[in-house]
């Protein structure tokens, strides 16, 4: 077997494919990647099943180590500089460290998340089906804590399978699309505008369980304590000080702040992408449309495999390396002592 | 209760999820109706429902927007509502051992102060109570109880705590409650139950299902640490009464 050792990586990097769905009934969170289309990416890159678990990184650098044996990876997600011993790694693309070489990925240059996926997927032992990472609740496999360094993950050797790269739709930085609900009538026309007519930033204080916005101050028709119900991915709720908060997949089965909007299916990996304090908006749909995206999507998730594409020397070229990065020029650079948006 | 007939509020929660709403507050009769559906959805399954959760007021019902339409499931669901009676059969009947205060409900002698009498009676009260399992939520095996009597009925604390004990027995608001895992409450905690409502490698992992009836009896500390290991073996600990 070969081994992926971490050498070294920074908080909120954790082992995650698509969660644990079917115990919220039971107060259990599915947890599951940020970003599911850069998860089936990475993991596509190297021939593995679409929501395989794969290794989520955070804003951070990382590095990790191939040990026992050739390791073949796959990277998407948010674009950072990478390179195995000096050869650069373009982002949505595959690359095979040999035995006893580190591939080293710099901060997230756009975007927050990057995924790690490796060829054969990742040895582990399968809780409520899933690898995924859920530290409260004592779940994930090999570890139930995000990764440290030192961690080792446990694989089979590369297959040797030519290196590939991902086509993918440019980044975009569209208004994240909502649905009002399911406690949208607990706010005015007014407050209702200024939610979708605003800009907001996430604050660096957010993490998996949810992402705290700054912006305008969103008031409640009648106090801010419903009776608590279910909640999803992309439930934004508003607490008493008026500042929403968007659920993400560690979130609580329940919460008692009324929910104004709920991020549409097909937008929350884009918006959970987000770096802190980078401004964006916020658009109100119909249900239809967002019926509609949700489609589309499946369908372009099943298309993934056909966009792989032969991979050049990018060793030679590093201008080819940086126009294969598009998702990296058209966002701006986070800073990684903050995890906040770095002065251009 | 023809009046609890009415139809639920079909409210969307995003693309892939319905709130079906029988109400606005905390309500017996409704909390009845949520489960009712609830059972009736796992007996007559609508196709691309991926997951039910009932919670006080409402059911929260996760769909796969591929596979159906807000519309469609919307219509199911109000059928499928208007013919889910709430009944008493075949709910189960569970008995919890409960160590009460003392280093196991730090709060108790606060709670019999601020309503003016006794911990004993605190305690004679909480034991003879009636309660059944509205939700589960929050984290795993948090199971919140309806019928807690009104003589209990008491604020949250204004400043929650960051760190309750795993296996608290607590009450706030209108609530009483079982909680699993340790983790933050603004509850107020009355005592320490050995039983986990969520244990890994047991069969099944989840105990309590939304809509068994709860009994507690009261222990003592040296019984609670007993029960505790045998808990951690594995064990139930709780007992299952037939109805």
């Amino acid at each position: 077997m070969s081994k992926l050792v971490v050498t070294s990586i920074g908080p909120a990097s954790s082992v995650q494919d698509a969660g644990r769905p079917g115990s919220q009934r039971y107060g259990l969170v599915p947890s599951g990647a940020m970003d599911r289309l850069a998860l089936a990416a990475a993991n596509t890159l190297v021939g593995n099943e679409l929501f395989a678990a794969a290794i989520e990184i955070g804003p951070f650098g990382a590095a990790f180590t191939a040990r026992g044996g050739a390791v073949r990876i796959g990277l998407a997600g948010a674009a950072r500089n990478a390179d195995i011993g000096g050869r650069p790694v373009a982002s949505d693309s595959s690359a095979t460290l040999a035995e006893g070489e580190t591939l080293n990925l710099g901060f997230a240059r756009g975007g927050s998340f990057s995924y790690l996926a490796i060829e054969h997927g990742i040895e582990g032992e399968p809780m409520f089906g899933s690898l995924s990472v859920n530290a409260r609740a004592g779940l994930g496999s090999p570890y139930t804590r995000p990764l440290q360094s030192g961690d080792e993950l446990t694989t089979h050797p590369a297959s040797g399978a030519a290196e590939r790269r991902i086509e993918l739709p440019d980044a975009t930085d569209a208004p994240i699309r909502v649905l009002f609900g399911p406690q949208d009538d607990e706010f005015s026309d007014e407050n209702k505008q200024l939610f979708v007519g605003s800009e907001w930033k996430i604050s660096a204080t957010s993490d998996r369980m949810g992402y705290r916005l700054e912006g305008p101050v969103i008031k409640h028709l009648d106090g801010h304590n419903i009776v608590s119900d279910g909640t999803v991915n992309g439930s934004i709720q508003v607490p008493g000080n008026g500042q929403p908060i968007v659920l993400m997949p560690d979130r609580g089965t329940s919460g008692g702040y009324p929910k104004i909007a709920t991020v549409i299916s097909v937008d929350f990996g884009r918006f959970a992408q987000i770096s802190a304090g980078r401004p964006f908006r916020f658009k109100a749909v119909t249900m239809a449309e967002a019926r509609a995206e949700a489609i589309k999507f499946h369908q372009f998730l099943r298309s993934l495999p056909d966009r792989l594409r032969a991979i050049e020397d990018f060793s030679l070229n590093i201008e080819a390396l940086r126009d294969a990065n598009v998702a990296g020029q058209a966002v701006s650079a986070v800073d990684a002592a903050t995890w906040q948006v770095a002065v251009p | 209760m023809p009046e609890t007939l009415s139809p639920p509020r079909l409210l969307p929660s995003g693309d892939a999820a319905i709130t079906v709403e029988f109400s606005r507050t905390i309500d017996d009769a409704a909390n009845r109706r949520v489960l009712a559906l609830d059972r009736l959805i796992a007996a007559e399954p609508i196709g691309g429902i991926t997951e039910t959760v009932p919670t006080y007021r409402s059911l929260l019902v996760h769909y796969n927007p591929v596979e159906i339409g807000f519309e469609a499931l919307g219509e199911q669901l109000l059928a499928r509502a208007a013919k889910a009676l709430p009944t008493a059969a075949g709910t189960r009947r569970w008995r919890i051992p409960v160590a009460y205060g003392g280093e196991n409900g730090i709060d108790l002698e606060d709670v019999a102060k601020a309503l003016g009498t006794t911990p004993d009676e605190i305690v004679t009260r909480h034991v003879a109570g009636d309660y059944r399992v509205a939700m589960i939520g929050f984290t795993p095996g948090w199971s919140y109880l309806s019928g807690l009597e009104k003589f209990l009925h008491m604020p949250r604390r204004k400043d929650p705590r960051l760190l309750t004990p795993a296996g608290t027995i607590s009450i706030g608001g209108i609530q009483t409650g079982v909680q699993c895992l340790a983790g933050p409450s603004g509850w107020h905690l009355l005592g320490r139950t050995a039983v986990r409502t969520y244990q890994l490698h047991r069969d099944p992992i989840f105990l309590l299902e939304p809509g068994d009836a709860i009994t507690f009896t009261a222990v003592d500390a040296k019984t609670f640490a007993e029960q505790d290991r045998a808990a951690e073996a594995g064990e139930f600990i709780a007992e299952l009464v037939t109805p």
